[in-house]
């Protein structure tokens, strides 16, 4: 034992002239890591949605099969179907990846508190400010790049289906692939979650993050009151309703995509914010908004201890 | 350089005083153990020396301030806050890949070695496990971290004694190598009596008591006296008498310098019963218990 324990301190006495340091991003990717190793319905949550949509669209694929053989579509009938199933394939696991991102950045820094878990990330040299950065990466970067590779992947899986069914049909398919141009709407969608789901919506992760940094329990109920009864004040006092307003246009704003009953070529046009967007004060004082959010969040942190 | 340096540390919850002006100094190197009743603000303590709490008065780790200086502290400072704060959802691989990664001066050999010695598995959940083996999880991975302070605050809150003891002894066979200090608040103090080098009673957030285990073996007396020895004894003025079976056990101070009894030493003792160094648990008793406004113990 004392030998072992004369070589294990051996490299403690060099070590010790070199004041070791863990670069920022080396923490910040081990943070990252550690948030998808505890939350695996980050990336669970979409995949499953992308499945059930494929099962879902192979069994209409294979029902139209038989409505195609008896009677042929005109072939630019085509390129609509598919692109409309693509745009709700990429709805359904959007909406999905927005959901977990709400209820992630609830629990981000209220569960850490309530199981006690707190005490020992903060036992390691892990400053609060990469905590909830790391934190707040998941919804910003994480989930709308996750639902971009799940939702291209499904796109493609969908395209290739729909070319075995038509293929097995006798029906031409050079219409698939040339029509629907697979990459554009690629572009699109990548373009929509970043700005969209990665700025536009950077308060509102915001916003949850402090409501979990804070709330002594409940965080759902601390996150959706205030702006209740901000509305209702406002109503009763003023009879107007801005705040409301407000609300209304950074959740649906420029997020009517999330409605998938829209028209097919009105979908594609509302997913891209307008050219104008970089520009708008709105993105800018939201983002103002999230980054005085995220400050308290982390001062939060670094005063809380368990709850 | 000491290690630790509070000079009037003060911290108040509302109406609460959990720290009233507590003066502090811990050389590099020591074990101290700081014992308290619930409530003394050991915790608030320990908390203020790791910068997980802001605080009045003045106070140094590692020639620091904690609360302004922590992200800097953590890379030489460890700590184990409480028995099972690991989270449960994490598997013991990832927590020694999540270390490896996060902390420079973590040696994953020495954490996979410290826990090739236990039943615990790599792919096993830290939910899955005992509450004693999650206390070995944990102080495998802070052995493994090369730091110049560990603080332990109840870190065997809950375990039996074969996993307490093992826990201690681990703690010095693999670990302790007179440079490192350590701090350890806990209830259960008879496992600690002889690891110790240092040791503090607080009370009501201040220190009552403040001694090294070397003073406190030459300092403090305990004996054994019958009945018909026992007015004898009393004449000696002992701080503190109880009754076992019958007996009386005296508890004194012998410190001859600045000790409350100067005319008392050893030989004396000796003569009107058995004589033995009283256990940490006695001297606490004796010291805190015999306080205003504190249960009064089993005095008589």
């Amino acid at each position: 034992m004392n030998t072992q324990s004369n070589t294990m301190t051996g490299p403690s006495i060099q070590s010790q002239g070199t004041p070791g340091a863990v670069s920022a991003t080396r923490a910040m990717y081990w943070s990252i890591r550690r948030e998808l190793w505890e939350n695996r319905s980050i990336y669970l949550a979409p995949l499953v949605a992308a499945a059930l949509f494929l099962f879902g669209f192979a069994i209409s694929m294979l029902s139209m099969r038989h409505r195609i053989t008896a009677s042929p579509l005109d072939s630019s009938q085509q390129p609509d179907l598919l692109a409309t199933r693509y745009e709700l394939s990429a709805a359904l696991i959007m909406g999905t990846a927005l959901i977990v991102g709400i209820f992630y950045s609830l629990d981000a820094l209220y569960g850490e508190r309530r199981d006690r878990s707190i005490l020992f990330w903060k036992s390691l040299p892990v400053s609060d400010l990469t905590a909830v950065l790391s934190k707040l990466t998941i919804p910003l970067v994480i989930l709308p790049l996750l639902s971009f590779a799940i939702s291209l992947a499904t796109q493609f899986i969908m395209l290739l289906l729909s070319s075995a069914i038509l293929l097995g049909s006798g029906v031409s398919i050079a219409a698939l692939w040339t029509q629907v141009s697979f990459f554009h709407v690629s572009f699109v969608l990548l373009y929509h979650l970043l700005t969209v789901h990665g700025l536009w919506y950077a308060p509102l992760y915001g916003w949850l993050l402090l409501v979990s940094a804070w709330a002594p329990r409940a965080p759902f109920i601390w996150a959706v009151l205030p702006p209740f009864v901000i509305c209702g004040v406002e109503k009763i006092a003023f009879n107007t309703s801005y705040f409301l307003a407000l609300l209304q246009e950074r959740l649906v704003g420029t997020g009517d995509a999330m409605a998938p009953h829209s028209a097919p070529n009105d979908f594609m046009a509302t997913l891209i914010p307008e050219l104008h967007f970089f520009s708008t004060p709105g993105l800018w004082i939201g983002l103002a908004l999230a980054a005085a959010f995220l400050a308290a969040a982390v001062r939060l942190r670094r005063y809380q201890g368990p709850i | 350089m000491a290690c630790i340096e509070a000079r009037g540390l003060r911290k108040a919850f509302g109406k609460t005083i959990a720290l009233d002006g507590m003066n502090l100094r811990v050389e590099e190197g020591r074990i101290l153990g700081l014992i308290g009743p619930n409530g003394a603000g050991k915790t608030t303590a320990l908390n203020a020396i790791l910068g997980l709490t802001p605080y009045q008065g003045e106070l140094r780790v590692l020639g620091r301030d904690p609360w302004a200086e922590r992200d800097q502290l953590m890379r030489d400072v460890c700590f184990i806050a409480d028995v099972a704060v690991l989270p449960r959802w994490m598997r013991v691989s990832q927590a020694l890949d999540y270390v490896a990664g996060v902390h420079p001066r973590f040696n994953r050999a020495k954490a996979e070695g410290l826990l090739a010695k236990t039943t615990i598995r790599h792919t096993s959940k830290v939910r899955q496990l005992s509450k004693g083996m999650v206390a070995q999880l944990h102080l495998a991975l802070v052995m493994a971290i090369d730091a110049r302070l560990l603080v332990l605050d109840e870190p065997t809150l809950g375990l039996d004694i074969l996993f307490r003891k093992q826990f201690y002894d681990s703690l010095l066979n693999d670990y302790f190598d007179r440079s490192r200090t350590i701090v350890v608040t806990t209830h259960q103090v008879e496992e600690l009596q002889h690891i110790l080098t240092d040791l503090i009673f607080m009370d009501r957030g201040r220190i009552v008591l403040s001694c090294s285990m070397e003073e406190f073996e030459s300092r403090y007396v305990e004996v054994t006296v019958n009945p018909d020895q026992v007015a004898a004894a009393r004449a000696l003025k002992p701080m503190y008498e109880r009754q076992v079976f019958g007996r009386s056990i005296l508890l004194f101070d012998v410190k001859t310098d600045r000790g409350i009894n100067p005319n008392i030493d050893r030989p004396q003792l000796a003569a009107i019963g058995e004589v033995r160094t009283p256990s940490i648990a006695d001297l606490f008793v004796a010291v805190v218990g015999n306080q205003p406004g504190m249960a009064q113990g089993a005095a008589q």
